[in-house]
């Protein structure tokens, strides 16, 4: 594929992901029975459902990157680790919030320390201080490294979390795959599911693609009179 | 290993010359345990209860202070830079580091221990699990903390990040370490102490070993 080509790509993953998105949940909205149990409110899981399969996605590609650029060096890892993280941040608290507002009306209250629950929150606080971490370092390669190395560990240290506070800790829904709900549930599910993943794929190429120009920025030499007057630099280690 | 020992030496070294700021830290550690009980109230049932929660909580807080404090020698006049060239590698530099700090945070928790048995009535004669839940606590602390303050000691706001990186990854530590300790006041009816310990004792080899290899990139790129 010619990069010209490419560059439409992007743009048209995010238009045919919300139009997914749109029509699933429409679908899920308007034409899907309501549960036997929990009534209109499981409607919700037209989008939780495929938000939780999306986040655990964007991440696992955000770890993915991380190896990467450690491996390789290759910046366009770094760029797209920037992405992958800052949208498997957003899914991940879009997914606590949409828990909430289910929980309320199904447990009686908003939060519960049920291990999936729990895991996910440490995980958006885990996984959300990188960027923090990123704003913070200004040399681009230190920043880089970094990031990736806090991904790796944040990421090992997942499954320990999950653990630790099964133990600790038991009440959240078995998973809801299309093989465990009634076959009437199964399209806006999988709609959905498809949308997002559209929508975060388009949305994060478009957005290395803006790290990519800052990196150039930041790393691109200064004009000859600048250079002149600038002072050697410091700290690199 | 000369390597690990060499760097050991220097780290220890170091914060005995500095001992004066791992008393600030104990006095830290004591005015938190202290504060906690303001936030329970006089119920002296239900202090005792939360005493476990009480002293991992204050010396999570603490290690924060300590941790951060540790590299800020190596980057006074780019102390690090000169260290790296040694033929002792960035592993023995790292586990070095991270020993000194596992030392200092397991001498503080040790510290803290007859305060929190005076403040909450906490006490326990079963003192050698104590010790051991101590050490593979603090050990879970300092691990992935050495490699997380070597990155924030350069950044900025690194008051914020050292917390905000660490705080989440050591949930595991703090919970295992709250349950086994609470075990070991409480009594231990059931014989859960042992998978608790399993826990922190995999923790700590998981990152220990994680943060060993990855310590060599934090400090020798950019």
């Amino acid at each position: 594929m010619s990069p010209r080509s490419r560059q439409w790509l992007a743009p048209a993953l995010v238009v045919v992901g919300a139009a997914l998105v749109c029509a699933g949940s429409a679908w899920g909205l308007f034409k899907a029975p309501p549960e036997v149990f929990m009534g209109e409110v499981q409607r919700i899981m037209y989008v939780h459902v495929p938000t939780a399969w999306n986040a655990m996605l964007a991440l696992s590609f955000a770890f993915g990157c991380a190896l990467a650029f450690l491996l390789t060096g290759d910046w366009k890892w770094d760029n797209r680790l920037e992405a992958a993280l800052e949208m498997g941040v957003v899914l991940s608290l879009l997914l606590c919030m949409q828990g909430a507002i289910w929980a309320k009306p199904t447990w009686g209250v908003w939060w519960d320390w049920d291990p999936r629950l729990t895991t996910t929150a440490v995980r958006v606080l885990a996984v959300g201080a990188i960027p923090a971490l990123r704003a913070f370092g200004e040399v681009p390669g230190r920043r880089a490294v970094w990031s990736a190395v806090a991904c790796v560990i944040a990421f090992a240290d997942v499954p320990i979390v999950y653990f630790s506070v099964k133990w600790w800790n038991s009440l959240h829904q078995a998973q809801s795959t299309p093989e465990t709900v009634s076959s009437a549930f199964h399209w806006p599910l999988r709609i959905n599911a498809f949308g997002i993943l559209f929508l975060w794929t388009g949305l994060v190429a478009l957005r290395a693609r803006l790290s990519a120009l800052r990196l150039r920025e930041e790393t691109a030499p200064p004009p000859p009179a600048e250079a002149a007057a600038a002072t050697p630099a410091q700290g690199a280690w | 290993m000369s390597g690990l020992v060499i760097a050991l030496r220097k780290d220890l070294l170091l914060q005995w010359r500095g001992r004066l700021q791992i008393v600030a830290v104990f006095a830290f550690g004591a005015a938190a345990l202290l504060l906690f009980s303001f936030a329970v109230g006089p119920d002296s049932l239900a202090l005792r209860q939360h005493a476990a929660g009480f002293l991992w909580l204050a010396l999570l807080l603490a290690s924060t202070l300590s941790l951060a404090e540790s590299f800020e020698h190596e980057l006074e006049d780019r102390a690090i830079e000169g260290l790296l060239l040694l033929p002792a590698g960035p592993r023995a530099l790292y586990y070095g580091k991270a020993i000194a700090n596992w030392t200092q945070l397991a001498l503080l928790g040790v510290a803290l221990v007859p305060v929190m048995v005076v403040l909450y009535d906490a006490g326990t004669t079963r003192l050698l699990p104590l010790l051991g839940i101590i050490l593979l606590g603090t050990a879970g602390l300092s691990a992935p903390g050495t490699l997380y303050a070597a990155m924030t000691a350069q950044a900025r706001a690194r008051q914020a990040l050292l917390p905000l990186l660490l705080f989440p990854l050591v949930v595991p530590v703090l919970l295992a370490a709250v349950k086994a300790t609470s075990l070991v006041i409480l009594g231990d009816p059931m014989g859960q102490l042992r998978p608790w310990t399993t826990l922190l004792g995999l923790f700590c080899v998981v990152h220990v070993s994680l943060c060993g290899l990855l310590f060599g990139r934090v400090v020798e790129d950019g």
